[in-house]
C-alpha cells in the first residue's frame, strides 16, 4: 500500500506519520500514535466520540482525511493536561460532578467542551448544549455533562 | 478500508489537470462529511480523491453587487458571519442547524449543494435567495440559477470537469427579510423530514412585493412554489392571505410517503408553515 508522509503538530510536538493516504485521522491517531483516547463510535460524523480540536476547531478524526492534516496543529484529549500530570479543569470538573460513566464519550465530550469555552469562557446553558449536540452519550442524560461544564468554566474564571 | 490515493492541488488549473487525468476514477471532496461517509457506507470507490480544501480563495462572504459566497465556505463561517445573519437570515437558520459543530466547522455549502441530497438545508434558502450557482471547467465560467440546478436525487447539471465555484446572491428588492423552517423530529443532528425557506419584500405600504417561496423533501428536487409567490404578490400581509398562500403551496408540491415521513404530512406542513415563514420574515424585516 502507497504510504505518505504527513508532517503536523500533535499536542504541541512536531510529528511525522507515515500512512496511506486513505487513512483517517483517527485511524492515524489511534494505530500509528497509540493515540486511543479518541474513540471510533460510528465512525461516520454521528456520535462525535472521536471528536479533537484541529487550529482551535472542534471536528470529528474519524472523517478527517489523514492528508488534510498536514501543517496543520491537532489536540487529543491525551493533550490537555499540564505536563506536570495537573488535569485541565474540565477533566477535574467532570470527575468530580459525575460527568463520566462508562467513559466512551467523554473524550469527545471533554474536546467539544474545551473548544467552546477556548472562545466563550461563560458560556449559557444554551450555547454549552448545543456545542455538544454532536456527542451522544449512552449513560449520563447529558445533565452531569452540561453541569460539569459549567463547573470547568468557573474554575477557570477562579484561576484568572 | 477502501485504499485510495489523495491529491491536494493547489490552483484551479492543477484541479482541471486531474480531472482530465483521472476522469471518472476521481471524486471531488470539499468537507468531506458526505463523501467520506459515502466511502465508508462502501456507495463511494474513488481510486482517487481530489481535494478542493486546498484552494483557500474559494472560502469567502462578500458583499458587492449583491452577495458572493465562495463554494468552500463552511457552515460554521455563515453561521458566524453577521451579515448573512441579519440580510441573508434563511441561510443562517439553514447553515447554524445542519448536522453538529464538528461538522458544520468542516462541511461546505459548495459541497451541500453538489452531494443535491433531497434535504439538503442550504438548498430552500438558495431558492428563497435566488441565487445563482456559479459552475467553472477548463474552458471558463457558467452560470446557473439554482432553481434549475438540481435534476434529481443527487443528480445536478454539473459536468464532471466542472467545479463550483460560488454562490451569487442579488441585491434584494426593497425591504427584504428571510427565514427557514427546518421541521425535523430532533432539534439537533437530525435531517429535515420538510424545509421550508420564504424570501419576503414589501412595499412602504406593507404590501407583498416580492415573494419566493423554497421547498426541500417536497419534491424529488428541491422546488420553488411559484403560484403561491404569485398568489401573494401585491396583497396584504393578512392572515386569510397567508393560509391561502400555504394551501396552493402545497397543491403544488408533490412529496413522497418515506421511512421518515408520509407525503399527506408534509402537504400538511407546507400549509402550515408558509404563513409562519413569510410572517417570521415580515417581523425581520420590521426589527432592520
Ligand atoms: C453527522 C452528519 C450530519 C449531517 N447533517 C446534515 C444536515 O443537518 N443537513 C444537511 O443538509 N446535510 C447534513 N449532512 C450532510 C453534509 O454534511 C452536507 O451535505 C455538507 O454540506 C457537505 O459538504 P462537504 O463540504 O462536506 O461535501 P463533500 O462531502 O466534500 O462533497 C459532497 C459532494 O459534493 C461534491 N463537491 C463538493 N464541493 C464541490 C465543488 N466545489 N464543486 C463540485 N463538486 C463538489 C463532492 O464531489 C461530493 O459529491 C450531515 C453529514 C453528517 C456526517
Ligand atoms: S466516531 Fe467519529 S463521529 Fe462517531
Ligand atoms: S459516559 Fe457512557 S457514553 Fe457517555
Amino acid at each position: 500500500m502507497k504510504k505518505v508522509s504527513i508532517s503536523f503538530t500533535l499536542n504541541g510536538d512536531e510529528v511525522t506519520a507515515e500512512v496511506p493516504p486513505s487513512w483517517t485521522l483517527l485511524k492515524t491517531l489511534r494505530e500509528y500514535f497509540e493515540l486511543t483516547g479518541a474513540k471510533e463510535g460510528c465512525g461516520a460524523g454521528e456520535c462525535g466520540a472521536c471528536t479533537v480540536i484541529i487550529d482551535g476547531e472542534a471536528v470529528n478524526s474519524c472523517i478527517y482525511p489523514i492528508p488534510e492534516v498536514e501543517g496543520k496543529s491537532v489536540t487529543t484529549i491525551e493533550g490537555i493536561a499540564g505536563k506536570d500530570g495537573t488535569l485541565h479543569p474540565l477533566q477535574k470538573a467532570f470527575i468530580e460532578n459525575n460527568g463520566v460513566q462508562c467513559g466512551f464519550c467523554t473524550s469527545g465530550m471533554i474536546m467539544s467542551a474545551k473548544s467552546l469555552l477556548d472562545r466563550n469562557p461563560a458560556p449559557t446553558r444554551d450555547e454549552i448544549r448545543k456545542s455538544i449536540a454532536g456527542n451522544l452519550c449512552r449513560c449520563t442524560g447529558y445533565v452531569q455533562i452540561v453541569e460539569s461544564i459549567e463547573k470547568a468554566a468557573e474554575m477557570i474564571k477562579g484561576a484568572k | 478500508m477502501m485504499d485510495y490515493d489523495y491529491m491536494k492541488p493547489a490552483s484551479m488549473k492543477e484541479v482541471f489537470t486531474l480531472l482530465k487525468e483521472y476522469g471518472p476514477k476521481a471524486t471531488l471532496i470539499a468537507g468531506g462529511t458526505d463523501v467520506m461517509v459515502n466511502i465508508r457506507n462502501r456507495e463511494l470507490s474513488p481510486e482517487v480523491l481530489i481535494s478542493l480544501r486546498g484552494l483557500h480563495e474559494l472560502r469567502y462572504i462578500r458583499k458587492n453587487d449583491g452577495y458572493h459566497i465562495g463554494a468552500l465556505t463552511t457552515h460554521r463561517m455563515l453561521e458566524q458571519s453577521d451579515m448573512v445573519k441579519g440580510e441573508l437570515s434563511a441561510l443562517h437558520d439553514a447553515a447554524s442547524q445542519l448536522g453538529s459543530v464538528q461538522v458544520r466547522n468542516v462541511a461546505t455549502v459548495g459541497g451541500n449543494i453538489c452531494n443535491a441530497a433531497p434535504s439538503a438545508d442550504t438548498a430552500g434558502p438558495l431558492l428563497a435567495l435566488d441565487a445563482t450557482v456559479v459552475l467553472e471547467g477548463p474552458d471558463g465560467r457558467r452560470s446557473v440559477p439554482i432553481a434549475d440546478f438540481f435534476t434529481g436525487p443527487s443528480k445536478t447539471v454539473r459536468k464532471g470537469d466542472e467545479v463550483l465555484v460560488e454562490f451569487h446572491i442579488p441585491e434584494a428588492p426593497g425591504r427584504f427579510g428571510s427565514a427557514y423552517w427546518k421541521h425535523a423530529r430532533r432539534r439537533a443532528m437530525d435531517l429535515p423530514l420538510l424545509g421550508l425557506a420564504v424570501g419576503l419584500a414589501l412595499s412602504e405600504s406593507r404590501e407583498i412585493f416580492d415573494a419566493r417561496i423554497g421547498l426541500t423533501v417536497a419534491a424529488p428536487v428541491p422546488m420553488r412554489a411559484h403560484k403561491a409567490e404569485e398568489f401573494l404578490k401585491g396583497k396584504p400581509l393578512e392572515a386569510e392571505v397567508l393560509e391561502e398562500a400555504g394551501e396552493i403551496a402545497s397543491s403544488e408540491a408533490s412529496p413522497r410517503d418515506s421511512l421518515r415521513s408520509k407525503a399527506w404530512y408534509r402537504r400538511e406542513m407546507i400549509a402550515v408553515f408558509v404563513p409562519r415563514m413569510v410572517r417570521l420574515a415580515a417581523e425581520r424585516i420590521r426589527d432592520k
